[in-house]
């Protein structure tokens, strides 16, 4: 599904990946950690496509196709969808009207009609009841005054309704109780399926305990330096990451 | 090109004519300048009372003695404007129906699909004979009829002198008065188009006036001249303008409209303008500087601007409201998109001399490219004006670094009692607002066309519906490469 290669970045002439190499195939979670600064953000957002990073080397292919290649509105409608550690605020954009805007862009790319009125709020309603969202959150503008937990369910959303290929979720668990945790998680396994490939990024290990990952990497310094099953992510919260640290 | 040449052949004729003008009333065009026998000749045109004749030649005079005294406080700037070199009357001219939309020019088919005006309304606004299953004609008189058996009143000015000739006396430049500023003046004295409202005691106008006329009318004029009037009790939306864009061959417009709520009225005015913004580099466009002013003359009654500006080079325009009933209410909606070269200095005024009055004004102003955008807003509160109170906001957007925006607030209050509020902010489209919406599949022009309708959705949604919808859309096509 994804294939990145010796992919080294920079930002503003400082080096912040240094060749990491990755690939998942569909129907497969990834899980990467590592502690902070390390350059899992980094990571995410240049499969997205944000401005300010340079590549300097390596490759990035998406369904074969060369992902870096294209731009960022262009690699959502391909099928990437990143879930945003800091989701933005759009003030007096409803939550509706954004997915809406969101679901015809993909729709438009795919060939298919916009989606009618009412066949959007069947379809919104039913995934807001299985992700415990109030019905008014999706009236309110989209993350603005929303909880913590709140702007990760609506990230969730987001994600369920676009169905995409490939998603990235960026420190999906940071700022989240339990009870949100779970729900979240739930939403993300019920994404999984053999067509969808994930890479979960975090800090924490205590996420992979809902969303079990086939394999796990760590990442220190710019590189991937270990890649093992579940059970690295068990060693890491025993173990702390100061092994891996000293290895970068 | 073929108008422009039939025009100029129009021009060559009526320079050769130029003496013999004045007594041959036949001739569909006045020859160009300014003078009292222009005034004469249009006044002969709409075959006026003496009366209005008087008014406008007291308002030609008064004008000229302000020669040099165009406003020159706005923060706009343009060539000095020569009045001697333009035309001040032409009938307007029957064009000749098209017989399909492959006739019509194909960047202007364009808009009106990025608009979603439906098929039909395209048709009957870029001139195209519509076929018999819609007969526009007859549409129209149903309507007419209709407000007529309820005692409406909804005709050209024109028509109103000639027959409701108490009314326009009485009304007519009491809200903005012939010597009120240097445009207002030009325009008293060579008017010679616009509509005339009138709605009885206690009557709500069922239909939004102009809703569908809006597409049906001729051509406006230069020196458009309206006056509305609500009687007690009475309620009346009226729409002004098009989401369509509108080229016109002058360049200088200067219209006039008077709003007067009697007891208990209430009126909703809102304006949609898109008229030719000029080129990239800010070549042609239109002028456009207008006097808007309601009265809220009864107790009670209430006046509401709603206006969504997107076009013209120049825009200079205040409407305000005289809050001179006790309770009475002024509210003032605006958009201001300017973009490339454009100019607008824009806002309001609200005048507090009665009891109890209350105004708000919330000002949405949007620049992009090169342009400048000012928010010039005064609320005064006179003496009387016990436990009057005003709110006010006003936000900027800046998108890009090379755009500016103003806002120019005046308060002056004379009335312990009074309370006034001003709340403003300036904010830039962020690089992070777009990037999350450029990862959730939108272009860069829908991600744009999103945000600065969340921006002024305050103001959208006090358009009515069908407007609304229009205008959002008019807001994403107006900022269209003003990104990247």
């Amino acid at each position: 599904m994804i294939e990145i290669k010796n992919l080294h970045v920079s930002v503003q002439g400082k080096e912040i990946l240094k060749g990491i190499s990755l690939s998942i195939n569909a129907g497969e979670v990834h899980a990467i950690m590592g502690p902070n600064g390390t350059g899992k953000s980094t990571l995410s957002n240049v499969i997205a496509g944000r401005e300010g990073y340079e590549i300097t080397q390596g490759s990035v292919t998406f369904a074969g196709q060369d992902l870096l290649a294209m731009e960022p509105d262009a690699r959502a409608r391909a099928g990437v969808f990143l879930a945003f550690q800091y989701p933005v605020e759009i003030p007096g954009v409803s939550t509706s009207a954004f997915l809406k805007t969101a679901i015809n862009a993909k729709r438009r790319a795919e060939g298919l009609k916009e989606i009618d009125a009412m066949e959007f709020l069947k379809l919104v309603k039913a995934k807001t009841k299985a992700l415990g969202i109030a019905d008014d959150m999706i009236k309110r503008p989209l993350n603005v005054g929303f909880s913590g937990g709140e702007k990760k369910r609506a990230e969730v959303l987001q994600m369920t309704l676009l169905e995409p290929k490939f998603a990235v979720l960026d420190e999906t668990d940071s700022g989240l109780d339990i009870d949100a945790l779970k729900v979240v998680s739930d939403g993300v396994n019920a994404l999984r399926g053999p067509e969808r490939a994930f890479l979960v990024i975090t800090h924490y290990q205590r996420l992979l305990n809902y969303i079990v990952p086939d394999h796990v990497h760590v990442m220190t310094g710019g590189r991937i330096v270990a890649s093992g099953g579940r059970e690295l992510a068990l060693e890491l919260e025993a173990n702390g990451y100061a092994k891996y640290m000293a290895a970068a | 090109m073929a108008a422009r040449s039939d025009t100029a052949a129009a021009v060559k004729d009526i320079e050769a004519y130029k003496y013999g003008f004045v007594t041959d009333i036949e001739s569909d065009r006045a020859p160009k300048g300014l003078n009292e026998d222009i005034v004469r000749f249009i006044s002969a045109k709409k075959n006026e009372p003496a009366w209005l004749l008087e008014w406008r030649l007291k308002a030609f005079r008064y004008w000229l003695t302000l020669a040099d005294l165009e406003p020159a406080w706005a923060k706009l700037h343009y060539p000095k404007i020569d009045y001697q070199d333009a035309y001040y009357y032409a009938a307007p001219k029957q064009k000749a129906a098209l017989k399909s939309m492959d006739e019509v020019d194909p960047q202007l088919v364009e808009t009106y699909k990025k608009l979603g005006i439906p098929l039909l309304e395209q048709q009957i606004m870029s001139g195209v004979a519509v076929d018999a299953v819609f007969d526009s004609v007859s549409v129209a008189t149903t309507y007419k009829k209709k407000l007529n058996e309820l005692g409406v009143i909804f005709c050209p000015i024109s028509e109103a002198v000639q027959k409701h000739p108490e009314l326009v006396q009485k009304y007519l430049g009491s809200v903005v008065p012939v010597a009120d500023n240097f445009f207002a003046t030009l325009n008293s004295a060579v008017f010679t188009d616009g509509s005339f409202v009138y709605i009885p005691k206690g009557l709500r106008c069922p239909m939004e006036l102009s809703t569908y006329f809006r597409i049906n009318e001729k051509n406006t004029g230069q020196f458009e001249r309206t006056l509305i009037i609500a009687d007690e009790g009475s309620y009346v939306s009226y729409l002004e303008g098009c989401t369509a864009p509108q080229r016109d061959e002058n360049q200088l417009h200067a219209a006039v409209v008077e709003l007067v709520a009697l007891d208990d009225a209430e009126i909703k005015y809102s304006t949609v303008q898109n008229w030719f913004p000029g080129d990239k580099d800010g070549k042609g466009g239109i002028y456009n500087f207008v006097t808007k002013r309601g009265a809220c003359r009864g107790k009670n009654s209430k006046i509401m601007w709603t206006q969504v500006e997107t076009g013209s080079a120049i825009t200079w325009k205040y409407p305000s409201c005289i809050l001179q009933g006790d309770n009475s209410v002024g509210e003032f909606y605006s958009v201001a998109i300017t973009n490339n070269r454009q100019q607008a200095d824009t806002g309001t005024k609200m005048i507090h001399i009665g009891r109890n009055t209350r105004s708000k004004i919330i000002s949405k102003g949007i620049s992009a490219g090169k342009s400048s955008n000012t928010y010039r807003g005064l609320v005064r509160v006179q003496g009387k004006a016990d436990g009057a109170r005003n709110y006010t906001q006003c936000d900027s957007l800046l998108i890009g670094s090379a755009c500016a925006a103003h806002t120019v607030p005046y308060i002056e209050n004379r009335n312990p009692t009074a309370q006034t509020e001003h709340e403003a902010t300036t904010s830039k489209i962020s690089e992070d607002q777009l990037f999350y919406c450029l990862q959730r599949g939108m272009t860069e022009e829908e991600a744009v066309s999103l945000i600065v309708n969340g921006f002024c959705k305050e103001v959208l949604q006090t358009l009515p519906m069908e407007f609304a919808v229009e205008a959002q859309k008019l807001v994403g096509i107006s900022l269209e490469g003003s990104v990247g």
